[in-house]
């Protein structure tokens, strides 16, 4: 077993391009579900919709780079707003449901063979993020970074930008849930009916929740899209909400930074089982009967589901929430 | 809901009625494989091809009258490997062997079309296929004169609507078995378990075991899945939803557990069945039966049959027996029906227990229709919950209902709208459905939101 090894993948994982990418997905759930009470299961389409955004404006279109993290964002604000219009007056469990099919919507509709042209099929599409690295400050064929944190030119750019994009993120839902507008927010996922009855218009609150949360989440999308240098459509699946929702819920909802620390400790602990367990299957610790080296995958995520479901069972509120803050079946 | 007994009992005989409509035409004979022929289903991760063993496309042309035709030629084409072509046989098949599983495009020489298939168009071409070890990995161009994509724009006809409407109720009858048990679940307890879609899969998987694992006769096997399916749900109640009733869990929170559940058994069943695409051992290859305006196979008639007479019975159950009565006065209100005497945690068990081995049981048929994969049942859960949703949530005769109407709706849609996009039509429905009745046909209007 090389402990070095696994302990060096391990270090980089808690500020890796997937914990960016899942942190930023699950600020925007927070402000959503942790905040607004809204069981949005489509979080998956909002982050497809960023990607695709820069995707298809650049490789599809031929636009500069910059446009299309707009056309990405105003398409985030408008899935929001299509979406809000049926199913925010319902009640949560028809929200997630809707939800969930509108995501599924979107990702069937761009792995659709009718447009390939336009979004590239179930294989998607690439060639989009040079635009995002003939920005990059740093000189290509170094390494940056100290200790197990060496990155390459391009990874350590997209990092940069990426956390940057987190720290700003933290901030706008920290001013905001300090604001009256947050603290009306947090008072229709504690009961809806009294804060309707004192005049606020509820409805609009929820979609300005679900803009919001959609358009960090079109953020996710950005990261996700350059950082991998494609986009793929089934990367964009209903299991991508759930691990979110394992993110925001380890972290603790409602906590400004519990899905930056839920997000992760998420990846540090699946790289470190995988890291483990291959190494361990390798050198013959586990048998070969139990557990090869391609189960091992399967394996982490099998505990990903246990640990959402523990979590859901005795820990509510996460890590660092505060079980107070967090009645998410007042309805 | 028990002073109103009568309108249960209109309803049973409106949806044995759609059944027995559903069954007539397909009493005489049987036959056509078109949902073989339909755009294969993505396999999860699998993008560029890897390099393992050789795997085979099973290409067939045929044109829209089901003749087979010969000599056609096909070529397979993946990242990174060299193309591999091939001619066709009588039967209108060749098989191509590639070196490895992943994505393959599967190309159709329109110009190598002789004889009668001249000039003919294929519906889809080229087709992409997730090919799957130890699979047969089926592509089917069917060929017809404008290709079949303009068939919105001419004439439709009868006989492809009717085998559009033959498949979609093969299709809503396996969705109406798992639905009910999902309607029932949330009738009973309020609980919207994202994890039923695991108990379809569980029955596929568990008959794939016993059938080509243990060598069971698949008559034999098929009836011990579903007996295990109920147990599955026996377990589910007593170990997991219970103690979270009494622990006084909340909807939501049981909503975002049932998730957990639903990847950790995935995984599991990835983990045990491996990510190919499997068939069971037996009922493989049949050939359609010409009924006259459609073809099915013999297969599929007994399983759509299976299926009604399920539907049937449960419909009857609940309508004349004391726990049929009881457990629907424990969907409309637990605690008026507590009150009452009835002993609500047995009923929910029993709701457990029946609604997963009808689960089970639609796992088992729609193995039979497509194919025993690790995720099936996960694919067609957003079915089942459009199903519900349209029907109205915690009725069963809501589900049976919304579920037939989808099946169909799916399958006829594809006449004008690509059949790879049918779900996103389904789905669309369920949004809508949400907007205008959110209730569904059969709910009571209550508030919702």
């Amino acid at each position: 077993m090389d402990w070095s090894s696994i302990l060096g993948n391990t270090a980089r994982a808690a500020i890796g391009l997937e914990t960016v990418i899942y942190a930023l997905a699950a600020i925007g759930l927070n402000v959503q579900f942790g905040y607004a009470g809204l069981l949005n299961f489509g979080q998956a389409a909002f982050v497809a919709v960023g990607a695709y955004g820069i995707a298809v404006t650049v490789t599809v279109l031929g636009l500069p780079f910059w446009l299309g993290v707009v056309v990405g964002l105003v398409a985030a604000v408008l899935l929001a707003v299509l979406l809000g219009i049926p199913t925010l007056r319902l009640r949560a469990d028809y929200l997630a449901i809707a939800t969930i099919a509108a995501a599924e919507i979107v990702r069937l509709t761009v792995r659709s063979a009718t447009l390939r042209d336009q979004t590239g099929g179930s294989s998607g599409l690439s060639g989009f993020a040079e635009g995002f690295y003939d920005l990059n400050p740093f000189t290509p064929g170094q390494s940056y970074g100290f200790g197990p944190w060496v990155f390459g030119a391009r990874l350590a750019w997209i990092l940069v930008v990426g956390w940057v994009l987190v720290a700003v993120c933290c901030l706008v839902v920290f001013l905001l849930m300090r604001s009256p507008w947050g603290r009306v927010l947090k008072g229709i996922r504690e009961d809806e009916d009294a804060v309707r009855s004192l005049g606020k218009n509820v409805y609009a609150y929820k979609m300005q929740a679900l803009v919001i949360g959609g358009v960090i989440g079109a953020l996710a999308g950005f990261v996700f899209g350059v950082g991998r240098a494609s986009v793929q459509p089934d990367l964009y699946g209903t299991e991508l909400t759930f691990f979110v929702y394992t993110v925001l819920l380890l972290g603790g909802a409602a906590r400004v930074l519990g899905p930056v620390v839920g997000a992760a400790i998420f990846w540090v602990a699946l790289v470190l089982i995988e890291n483990v367990l291959v190494q361990a299957v390798g050198a013959g610790y586990v048998p070969d009967w139990l557990m090869s080296s391609t189960q091992v995958g399967q394996v982490r995520f099998m505990l990903v589901g246990l640990a959402l479901m523990l979590l859901m069972i005795f820990r509510p509120q996460g890590i660092f929430g505060d079980r107070r803050e967090l009645a998410i079946d007042a309805r | 809901m028990l002073t109103t007994l009568a309108a249960p009992r209109a309803l049973l005989a409106l949806v044995a009625l759609a059944l027995l409509l559903a069954l007539a035409p397909a009493l005489p004979g049987g036959g056509g494989a078109r949902a073989d022929a339909a755009t294969p289903a993505p396999s999860p991760g699998a993008s560029a091809p890897t390099d393992v063993e050789g795997e085979t496309i099973t290409v067939r042309v045929r044109t829209a009258d089901r003749e087979d035709v010969p000599g056609a030629e096909v070529t397979a084409t993946g990242a990174g490997v060299d193309p591999v072509s091939g001619t066709t046989d009588d039967g209108g098949a060749v098989e191509l062997v590639v070196p490895g599983t992943g994505t393959y495009e599967v190309t159709l020489d329109v110009d190598s079309l002789t004889g009668p298939a001249a000039g003919l168009l294929p519906r889809e071409n080229p087709v992409q296929r997730s090919v799957a070890s130890g699979s047969a990995n089926p592509v089917i161009f069917q060929l017809s004169e404008d290709g079949g994509a303009s068939a919105s724009a001419g004439g439709v006809s009868a006989g492809q609507v009717a085998q559009l409407v033959a498949n979609g109720l093969r299709y809503g009858l396996i969705i109406a078995l798992a639905a009910i048990g999902l309607s029932l679940v949330f009738g009973t307890t309020g609980l919207t378990n994202f994890a039923h879609g695991e108990l379809i899969t569980f029955g596929a998987i568990a008959t794939y075991f016993l059938n080509v694992g243990a060598g069971v006769p698949f008559l034999l096997a098929a009836p011990l899945a579903v007996v295990l399916g109920g147990v599955a749900g026996y377990a589910n109640d007593r170990l997991l939803w219970r103690p979270l009733r009494r622990r006084g869990t909340g909807l939501v929170a049981m909503m975002i557990v049932s998730i957990g559940l639903a990847l950790l058994l995935r995984y599991l069943f990835l983990y045990v069945f491996g990510g190919s695409t499997q068939t069971y051992a037996e009922y493989q290859g049949q050939r359609g039966l010409d009924l006259g305006l459609f073809t099915l196979r013999p297969i599929d008639l007994i399983s759509m049959a299976v299926a009604a007479v399920v539907l049937v019975a449960v419909g009857l159950v609940l309508v004349r027996t004391r726990l049929g009565k009881a457990t629907r006065a424990v969907s409309d209100n637990p605690a008026l029906a507590a009150a009452s005497g009835i002993d609500v945690n047995r009923v929910i068990l029993v709701v457990w227990v029946a609604g997963a081995a009808l689960a089970a049981l639609s796992g088992v048929l729609l193995g039979l229709a497509q194919q025993v994969q690790y995720q099936m049942g996960f694919q067609i859960l957003l079915l089942v919950f459009a199903a519900v949703t349209l029907g109205g949530l915690g009725t069963a005769f809501g589900a049976m209902v919304g579920a037939l109407f989808i099946g169909v709706f799916l399958e006829v849609s594809t006449l004008v709208i690509p059949t790879e996009l049918r779900n996103v039509g389904a789905l669309l429905v369920l949004i809508l459905v949400l907007l205008v009745r959110p209730q569904g046909i059969l709910g009571r209007a209550s508030r919702i939101g």
